[in-house]
């Protein structure tokens, strides 16, 4: 079935051409720019539609394309690559709103919005990697076409933060690009949909597949933000505020925790894992750094850097459910990626907007905000309730099956670890709801209210933080339904990770 | 053990063309140098030459055919070098007018 | 003579060299002339390539005379894969060329001077391009000497073509290394007749043997490739003399000059029998122009140095990896022209972008070039993908060599070298990011100035780029090609 296999790349170029047209088109042509985002985002979500039911009906999807006798570009379509490519290319759309409407009026627009394109294409292609080359190949291509969009100020400081992000991700990359190799020699190629090659190594590489273990995890690690590797993640926060939104929700944070996914789960495997004793090691970093991403967390009072850090934590989760390596906290992990993300998204979109009408970037300047932007508020409040972990949000039901798969594994310890955790959730973003909601502002709000005395910013601007702050709503109300992400990881660890 | 003549060209042949790359570094004069590198060739002109003697009465006209093309080369590079060198020292003489005479 | 079915051997020396007496005869400057034959010869470049991938091996004597007294050509994988390359850069710099010397006519009294430069840059860039084609292409030692010294002195006089004090006096040291290069190799080539009684290269190779003479012999050849392969520590004339040149010229010399005395290199060293016993000297002298030419690249204030620093270091490259070739599974040879081809392109790419950044500011120093992107933002673009295939990321020929180097070494166990070419991409990342980021910044210019540079040189210098970005997805092609042997 030939159609099968272009849809894989249809939906690359769905977001790629589009990204270049617009290189090419004038500054001032804010029409067809506008025009090509909106539709190479709605083309990319009908295709993923037809994707996923496709998926869902058991059709197989991938394209291979032969580099050298021995190596293969592959891209093939499973259902974990599904539930990844699904939250970028729906968060892709709401973040193309909002961009447009953020950057309204600034210069550089359509140099923005290219590489903003081919960023969400390189995701894509990390999701739909079928090997590990492939994978590879996309996640190095990946540092290039965010660095663009972190440098976008132009300012001294931007610049700084820019050679920074370089610093760590190539350097990741480098590490990354030595440990694929390193395995490429001890195995060949590395396919994701064939589980289990590495294990008659075992015997006899036993010191080099643990080794090449680290090396890989480090590499990933540094795009995922693993505690000692998450240097670079608070300072990109110079980026506009889409940027940021993108990069923590989206892209190269998750990219980064996709990565860990793929290597333990298709590369390694569980049983592999298991066996070499990796899984410990890796629990316990994920542990150390969701707790210490909470504690640095609270420390901060710049909005996006205490975002920044919360989202250090949060994506740990996923490193976590994946480690524990139970069915059921392979589900909360996995599920966490798509929770995360649209949870931390609406928080970003919320930050930016508060610091785009208001001019205040720091916690200690909320006072009253709530009063003066409801809806915003509203959104931030819902979602910040979500990442805490109460019920019915999204965040609870993460949480929930992070903890049952630990007392599965007989790791009761673990709860304590997720307690402590949401505590120290709550302790940094409670202070800020209540500061909003509760307290008088010091002074009177610049600009004047719109006509309505009810307008906060653009609607552009305040859609997508409700619309995902709703969202974040209901695949917690509806985790039972089967159209909930859960039911779809459920669907995901049932076919392939169970026990 | 007897010194053949071949053997003694030979080595004249090797030694010029020792004493050329001594000369092309370190002569700092670029005159000098182009000269370095002219003696250099007729060592291993000498050196092709005698190898045609080398073996046996028949000469061999192989290595006569490459000295005759190598001397056409050298002579060429040459000229090229000399040209170079003149442009090079206009360009020394327009900058500071003051050497013009006693530079050269 | 010329029917399809008979060889095209000798059509891509003949028609360059045709055309550099017809552009050299010519009364003013000969573009149109120019431009034809480059085409030319590109198409029957391509052609041969071609016809090595469909039929095999061509070989042809010329005048039917026979070596050693004749010329004999010959064509296997490897060599048809080099003319391919040449052809490819070549047709980008030629096309290159002829925006450039329009773009340079301000209409004042300094163009009487440009015009003469462009009147002896066609024949002499022809001349140039015939007599790589030349070395690439010939059968015996002799015709190769002939053909080195050509190429030196095509290359010094492009060098000394912009006439500046400065690139006169690389040109010279260019001129003397070469001919000590030359007559080193030409000595070392007595030394291989006296004891083969041949020529004829492959003869000379296939009797490779560990007594004295042969000896001598190898090491005067191979000291005189080196040297001017510019090979760390023998590199030092190389960065004045590439970046002081024209901008198309650096081009040529950088992406395609070294490649030919390289070539030659790997002719002689791929013999097991060499590398067995001494392919460690490459590989250490490749390990240190790595880091020696990225710490240089790194700390140059002007852009043309910064790429011409990163030549060194890519030299580097192209001989640290020689031990690899004596892989069983015979990845080393593939490895190393795939890298020698990305570099070709990528660095085409890198230098004719920076010609036109020099040509509209005015200057290029890296730290005053912010905001040239909105100027000139295709060969912005064309200069970042290049330094894109440099770093070897993907997608870029540079990320498929250098991943063939690192599984080819830890296959045979060689942890300093896959350690050292991951080394090496970091080191080339800071040096490229350096310029990468002043020519990407977002920084607003002030005012918008007129722009400068035909269109053509933007495009040309993109379009060799994106070769080289092809080169990372069509890897089989290059590759089959290099097969026939």
């Amino acid at each position: 079935m030939v159609w099968q296999n272009w849809l894989l790349v249809a939906i690359l170029l769905s977001s790629m051409v589009p990204g270049l047209i617009i290189f090419s088109l004038a500054e001032s042509n804010r029409g067809w720019r506008t025009a090509l985002n909106i539709l190479g985002a709605t083309v990319k979500m009908i295709l993923v539609l037809v994707m996923i039911v496709g998926i869902y009906q058991g059709r197989r999807f991938a394209v291979h394309l032969r580099l050298l006798p021995d190596i293969e570009l592959v891209l093939r379509a499973d259902p974990l690559s599904a539930l990844f490519v699904a939250l970028s290319s729906l968060l892709w759309l709401l973040t193309t709103i909002y961009a447009i409407a953020y950057l309204e009026d600034s210069p550089n627009r359509s140099h923005f919005f290219g590489y903003f394109s081919l960023c969400v294409t390189v995701t894509i292609g990390i999701a739909l990697a079928g090997n590990l080359l492939t994978f590879l190949f996309f996640f190095e291509m990946l540092t290039l076409t965010t660095y663009p969009l972190v440098i976008h100020r132009g300012t001294p400081e931007a610049m700084a933060a820019g050679r920074v992000y370089l610093l760590y991700t190539l350097s990741g990359g480098l590490l990354l690009f030595f440990g694929v190799a390193w395995l490429h020699a001890l195995a060949g190629q590395i396919d994701f949909s064939r589980q289990g090659v590495l294990l008659p190594l075992l015997a006899e590489h036993r010191l080099s597949l643990i080794l090449i273990f680290a090396v890989l995890i480090a590499g990933v690690g540094v795009k995922g933000a693993l505690v000692p590797l998450h240097g670079w993640l608070p300072r990109a926060m110079v980026a506009p505020a889409p940027v940021s939104a993108l990069l923590h929700a989206v892209a190269v944070v998750k990219a980064g925790a996709f990565g860990i996914m793929r290597i333990v789960l298709d590369v390694y495997g569980l049983p592999l894992s298991r066996e070499l004793g990796l899984l410990m090691p890796l629990l316990l970093l994920a542990a150390i750094t969701i707790i210490h991403g909470s504690l640095l967390a609270l420390g901060q009072d710049n909005l996006k850097r205490r975002l920044a850090y919360s989202t250090v934590s949060q994506v740990s989760y996923i490193a976590l459910g994946i480690s524990i390596g139970s069915p059921l906290a392979i589900m909360g992990g996995m599920v966490h990626l798509v929770h995360q993300g649209i949870m931390k998204i609406t928080l970003f979109f919320c930050a930016g907007n508060i610091a785009e009408t208001l001019e205040i970037h720091d916690i200690s300047g909320m006072n009253g905000v709530g009063r003066r932007m409801p809806l915003t508020m509203g959104a931030f409040t819902l979602a910040a309730m979500g990442m805490i972990g109460l019920p019915p949000m999204a965040g609870f039901v993460s949480k929930w099956y992070l903890g049952l798969g630990a007392i599965d594994q007989g790791m009761e310890w673990l709860i304590a670890v997720l307690v402590l955790s949401t505590l120290l959730n709550a302790a940094y973003f409670l202070p800020i709801i209540h500061r909003a909601w509760f307290k008088e502002p010091a002074a009177p709000w610049p600009g004047t209210p719109g006509p309505t005395g009810f307008r906060e910013c653009h609607w552009m601007l305040v859609a997508p933080p409700i619309l995902t702050a709703l969202l974040s709503l209901l695949v917690g109300l509806l985790a039972n339904s089967g159209l909930s992400p859960l039911a779809w990881v459920r669907f995901i660890v049932a076919t392939r990770y169970g026990p | 053990m007897t010194v053949s003549p071949a053997l003694i060209y030979g080595l004249t042949g090797l030694a010029l063309f020792v004493i050329g790359l001594a000369g092309l570094l370190l002569c700092p004069q670029l005159l000098r140098k182009i000269l370095a590198v002219n003696v250099m060739a007729s060592g291993v002109f000498l050196f092709l030459v005698t190898i045609a003697h080398g073996s046996g009465a028949l000469i061999d006209p192989v290595p006569q055919a490459m000295v005759l093309t190598g001397i056409v080369v050298s002579v060429s590079s040459t000229a090229a070098a000399l040209a170079l060198l003149c442009r090079i020292r206009e360009n020394a003489d327009r900058r500071d007018p003051s050497q013009q005479k006693g530079g050269r | 003579m010329i029917s399809p079915s008979s060889s095209w051997l000798i059509w891509p020396i003949i028609v360059p060299l045709l055309g550099a007496v017809l552009c050299f005869l010519a009364g003013k400057p000969p573009r149109r002339t120019g431009l034809l034959f480059a085409v030319l010869t590109g198409g029957a470049s391509l052609v041969l390539g071609w016809q090595v991938l469909a039929r095999g091996i061509e070989s042809h004597a010329l005048g039917a005379w026979r070596p050693p007294l004749g010329i004999s050509l010959r064509a296997d994988g490897a060599a048809a894969l080099m003319v391919t390359m040449t052809a490819v850069t070549g047709l980008a710099v030629s096309i290159y060329s002829g925006g450039y010397f329009q773009s340079r006519l301000t209409g004042d009294d300094r163009d009487r001077r440009r015009l003469a430069q462009e009147q002896y840059f066609w024949p002499l860039w022809l001349l140039l391009w015939g007599a790589l084609n030349g070395l690439f292409l010939s059968g015996d030692v002799f015709n190769i000497y002939i053909c080195l010294e050509l190429v030196a002195l095509s290359s010094v006089g492009l060098t000394a073509l912009s006439g500046k004090p400065p690139s006169l006096v690389a040109a010279m040291r260019y001129l003397l290394v070469s001919l000590l290069g030359s007559l080193s190799f030409l000595l070392g080539v007595g030394f291989f007749y006296k004891t083969c009684s041949t020529l004829e290269l492959a003869a000379i190779i296939g009797a490779l043997a560990p007594t004295p003479p042969m000896i001598m012999a190898l090491a005067l050849v191979s000291a005189g490739l080196l040297l001017k392969t510019a090979l760390f520590p023998f590199h030092f004339w190389l960065p004045p003399a590439h970046a002081n040149a024209l901008s198309p010229v650096s081009a040529i010399l950088s992406g395609l000059v070294i490649k030919g005395t390289w070539y030659l290199f790997y002719r002689f060293w791929q013999e097991e029998i060499l590398l067995a016993a001494v392919g460690a000297l490459p590989a250490i002298l490749g390990g240190g122009a790595i880091i020696w030419g990225a710490f240089q690249a790194f700390s140059q204030q002007r852009l043309k140095m910064l790429v011409a620093y990163s030549t060194v270091a890519q030299i580097g490259y192209l001989f640290v990896a020689f031990p690899l070739l004596a892989d069983p599974a015979g990845m080393g040879g593939p490895a190393l022209f795939y890298f020698a081809i990305s570099h070709s392109f990528a660095k085409g790419a890198m230098f004719l972008a920076a010609g036109t950044f020099l040509l509209q500011m005015g200057h290029d120093r890296i730290d005053d070039l912010a905001g040239v992107r909105q100027i000139l933002p295709v060969s912005s673009f064309a200069f970042a993908l290049g330094g894109l295939s440099l770093m070897g990321l993907p997608p870029s020929g540079g990320f498929i060599a250098k991943y063939l180097y690192v599984t080819t070494a830890i296959t045979q166990g060689r942890w300093w070298l896959a350690l050292l070419v991951v080394l090496g991409s970091g080191l080339t990342a800071a040096y490229v990011f350096r310029a990468v980021a002043a020519i990407l910044s977002p920084r607003l210019l002030e005012e918008r100035p007129q722009l400068a540079v035909a269109a053509s040189m933007q495009w040309s210098a993109l379009a060799l780029a994106l070769m080289a970005m092809l080169l990372g997805i069509v890897a089989t092609l290059p590759l089959a090609l290099l097969g026939v042997k």
